[in-house]
């Protein structure tokens, strides 16, 4: 069994691709994982969103989330491709220790209170 | 004249504690910027410990969370950060 690690990356597409466009790139970065052997855990958009400052003189873009785990030559052969694609402006990929993939987990599952006690709290109202 | 040395004492220095040791807090996540905004001042800069009292241990996950953030462009570099 290699040596898998958790990582997560957070990549920003620049606003002016068409849905098509965009859902290829996407795609494209999916496929770039899981032909490296990477286990995608968890995939999230969090859509258009305004940037805090301009961006290659963009105001917003589309944020998309990868959560994965995989092998710790993966996020390097990411990164290359990070950059040679021209539509994506900006990106981060991280290592995630067993808190935050608690934290992760406990986001999933929506019941981000503040402290303990609410997320008892919160689990009850669910059930 | 016995006040002239005395240190005037300011709000009552209160134990000042840390907010994520006591919330229990274990790893801030540099994807949230509302939870960020409390931890900047108006121009988007990072408070000093002895300002929000965290430790130092927490401090550098705040620091590293926010310059994350600032990266991905969910906080401002400067600017304000409409408090």
């Amino acid at each position: 069994m290699q040596f898998t690690k958790n990582y997560e990356t957070v990549f920003i597409l620049t606003p002016v691709l068409s849905e098509v466009q965009i859902k290829d790139t996407v795609d494209k970065f999916r496929k770039i994982l899981t032909d490296n052997g990477a286990e995608i855990v968890n995939e999230e958009s969090m859509g258009l969103r305004k940037l805090a400052y301009p961006i290659q003189h963009k105001n917003t873009g589309y944020y998309f989330l990868f959560e994965f785990s995989a092998e710790t030559k993966v996020p390097e052969a990411l990164d290359i491709e990070f950059r040679r694609d021209e539509r994506i402006i900006r990106n981060l990929t991280t290592v995630l220790d067993k808190h935050a993939l608690a934290y992760n987990e406990r986001r999933r599952k929506g019941q981000l209170g503040k402290s303990k006690q609410q997320t008892e709290k919160a689990g009850e109202e669910a059930k | 004249m016995s006040l002239q040395n005395e240190p005037v004492s300011k709000n009552e220095n209160r134990k000042k504690y840390c907010r994520f040791k006591k919330s229990g807090i274990k790893y801030i996540d540099y994807k949230d910027p509302n939870f960020l905004l409390k931890l900047l001042n108006e121009q988007g800069k990072i408070l000093p410990r002895r300002i929000t009292g965290t430790s130092l241990k927490y401090q550098r996950k705040v620091g590293q969370a926010v310059k994350r953030a600032r990266h991905l462009a969910l906080l401002p570099y400067v600017g304000d950060s409409l408090k």
